[in-house]
């Protein structure tokens, strides 16, 4: 039994361990149905998501699991119940596994030391989202084979993005160059520490990647002034039509969603041919499967 | 109680009287009597302190302590502030206004005086608020609050934003000679902020506060201090490029002085770990390169001070999302300890760590002590230098329990304190007299 609060921290055999397994999940694969029959996973999303809710709940069900899917509307967190209360709560149903986003980064860390049953970091903040760089890096295990020796640049909004550092910790502990691109006022500093190569410079590192991973620009940050104009940032950092033909050939082109259409991504880029966009959503639960799987057992 | 007490055979270090060697202290009614290099003859009816081994040292001075009464006792009162600075050697401690209600009145302060005659234990001396209500809006009566008896005015918790009140306060406070002490923290930087930016932030996905939060506003109020020829006092100073300002304003003669955290001495950003909030506070533990500057900064008298900004908090304020932490640790109960680290580590040499917790202090506010010529009051605390123990936060004096410290080995401990020539702390227990 072990938690996966953070991609930090796990060694390059344990990731493969999780990716391998995650194999046997895909769509044809065996049945799964017994693994966590008669046990509950707890949902506990304390933000709004479509994608991850429904893919761990999807993977959930699909490993036997009955599932608690918790959200604060309507809840005690309304009435200035704490978090640790309100996981304590939860945890006295007896869930195998909880389930948490939340939008403190280290939230999940916090529950972890005061609950007995599993915590799964489904997003903290603007730290970490594990499962999603698994589903990433899943995915593009499916395509190339191995990730060694292959260059994947992260474009956009790094500073508020978990899962641009997830997928750091994971593509380099699986063997990959990163690249992380934004504007100087969305990259945080230390990230070289953190074993990233950053540019400001989209045009003169796109052509290097085999992989391109844009991310959302958070538009909801707006306001703090952190760029100029959206016309600006989809100028220099928009993965356009244009640049899109500057990319090596079979270069992938990726995005964890929700998709800024037109800002961050170009529609048929979005859709194009290089696009494993829709893949991604579609690995996330085998992956996830596989992470309750592997954590629970 | 006695009213003649005789230290023999002590290590005493005055700093600010330049003795350190082995001596005898003689105490007359409350007040230093004598200090001998040779034996002295025991006085009939004195009590005597064998103090071998032992450093006979000035009582501290705390610049910058929460006692957080009125209004928030369940975390601090005067009474159990003033055990726990017994309890950490400390014969006087600053308390800060952000109470609740705010010290912005003489009644306020009389109250906290009130309380500390209470409780008997050390001196406390107010700090009233440069603003009413801490707002940053209007001057407080700075005129009423030292009449009162504050030692010192401060906004301490949040900076003064508006400049030209700042200016204000440092040109209106030259009439009354004390100090105006300073919370640097341009609130636009910090705004959202965690914990320090940098390489640890990024790590963990929290929001940083850059250090440009405190040093633009050192630079700021720098200026200001030029202009004004006020005195002004940085409090809980950080970072290097803080360090390196305050540096060069005294040595082009500015009267300012400036006091550093045990906290900023001895830990830096990494010790947030996985989102401690007892590394949680303002302004945030720095990089290693700032703790460096600090360091060389209270060898060369950049810094005047250690001070603790004791601030203590419940179990409820910490336990909870890094970002919700409240921000602080208590202080007094280990500030030896640590300074000593800074000793032992042969950073400082002994002279100079007492000298930041005794005439430095003194000096920068103006207050009686810190030191042990005769006629001075005697506030005395004896430390055995060598005793090796563990920081066990649930036997703290204070009333809250918030340090990251728990657990931490130190070598030096505080055995006595002695308050205007009373026994107010000794044999791990504080003695109360109300």
């Amino acid at each position: 039994m072990r938690h996966l609060l953070g991609i930090e921290g796990w060694r390059r055999d344990e990731l493969e361990a999780v990716l391998d397994r995650a194999r046997a999940h895909l769509p044809g694969g065996p049945d799964t149905t017994h693994l966590l029959r008669g046990k509950v996973v707890a949902n506990l999303f304390f933000e709004d998501s479509t994608r991850t809710r429904t893919s761990f709940h999807m993977a959930a069900r699909g490993l036997g699991a009955g599932v608690l899917d918790w959200s604060p509307s309507g809840s005690s967190t309304s009435k200035g119940e704490t978090l640790l209360d309100t996981a304590r709560n939860i945890e006295a149903t007896g869930p195998v596994a909880i389930v948490m986003r939340h939008r403190s980064s280290g939230a999940p860390h916090l529950v972890a030391k005061h609950v007995r049953c599993v915590v799964i970091n489904a997003g903290d903040g603007t730290h970490e989202h594990p499962s999603q760089a698994l589903l990433d890096a899943f995915t593009l295990r499916q395509r190339w084979g191995s990730l060694d020796g292959r260059t994947v640049l992260i474009v956009g909004d790094i500073l508020h993005s978990r899962v641009a550092r997830s997928n750091l910790w994971c593509l380099k502990a699986l063997g990959a160059r990163v690249i992380v691109c934004g504007p100087p006022t969305l990259v945080p500093p230390g990230l070289e520490a953190l074993g990233a190569e950053v540019t400001h410079n989209l045009d003169a590192v796109l052509p290097q990647a085999d992989a391109v991973m844009c991310l959302r620009l958070q538009l909801e940050r707006m306001s703090e002034a952190f760029l100029p104009s959206t016309r600006e940032y989809s100028r220099l950092f928009g993965l356009t039509t244009a640049r899109e033909e500057r990319m090596k050939a079979g270069a992938l082109v990726m995005h964890p969603g929700p998709i800024n259409r037109g800002l961050e991504l170009a529609p048929a880029v979005a859709d194009g041919a290089r696009s494993v966009i829709l893949e991604q959503v579609s690995n996330g639960v085998a992956v996830r499967r596989a992470i309750l799987e592997v954590c629970t057992s | 109680m006695s009213a003649t007490v005789l230290f023999r055979r002590g290590r005493v270090i005055d700093p600010r009287n330049g003795v350190d060697g082995v001596r005898d202290v003689l105490v007359r009614d409350g007040k230093v009597a004598e200090v001998s290099d040779t034996p002295l003859p025991v006085p009939p009816g004195a009590e005597v302190v064998e103090a071998a081994g032992r450093w006979v040292l000035p009582g501290f001075i705390d610049l910058h302590v929460h006692l957080r009464e009125p209004g928030e006792e369940g975390k601090e009162t005067v009474l159990t502030g003033c055990r726990a600075a017994v309890a950490g050697g400390f014969t006087a401690v600053v308390a800060m206004p952000n109470t609740k209600v705010v010290n912005d009145s003489g009644l306020v302060t009389e109250l906290v005086l009130s309380r500390a005659r209470a409780a008997n234990l050390c001196h406390v001396y107010p700090a009233g608020a440069i603003t009413k209500g801490l707002k940053g809006e209007e001057l407080a009566e700075t005129g009423e609050l030292v009449s009162s008896g504050c030692v010192a005015i401060t906004d301490d918790g949040r900076p003064v934003m508006n400049a030209a009140l700042m200016r204000r306060a440092l040109q209106y406070a030259t009439m009354f000679g004390v100090p105006v002490m300073v919370h640097e923290e341009d609130l636009t930087l910090s705004a959202g902020g965690a914990m320090h930016e940098g390489s640890v932030s990024t790590r963990l996905g929290l929001r940083g506060i850059p250090a440009s939060a405190e040093v633009a506003m050192v630079a700021r109020d720098l200026v200001l201090l030029e202009e004004t020829k006020g005195r002004l006092h940085i409090a809980h100073v950080s970072c290097e490029g803080s360090v390196r300002l305050i540096r060069e304003a005294k040595r082009r003669g500015l009267l300012v002085t400036a006091e550093a955290t045990p906290h900023h001495v001895i830990l830096d950003d990494r010790a947030v770990g996985d989102y401690d909030t007892h590394a949680k506070m303002a302004p945030p533990l720095r990089a290693d390169r700032d703790v460096e500057a600090l360091r060389e900064a209270l060898v060369d008298g950049t810094i005047d001070a250690i001070a603790t900004d004791h601030a203590p908090h419940g179990v409820l304020d910490k336990q909870v999302e890094f970002e919700k932490g409240i921000n602080g640790i208590v202080g007094l109960e280990t500030a030896l300890g640590l300074t000593l680290e800074l000793v032992h580590s042969g950073l400082l040499d002994a002279k100079r760590a007492v000298e930041l917790l005794t005439h430095g202090p003194a000096k920068a506010f103006g207050l009686p002590g810190g030191h042990l010529a005769p006629g001075a009051p005697a506030d005395i605390t004896v430390v055995d230098p060598l005793e090796e123990w563990t920081v066990d936060a649930h036997r703290f004096y204070s009333r809250s329990r918030n340090t990251p410290f728990h657990g931490r080995k130190q070598k030096g401990r505080v055995v006595q304190t002695w308050v205007s020539g009373r026994k107010v702390y000794a044999d791990g227990q504080v003695k109360e007299s109300r």
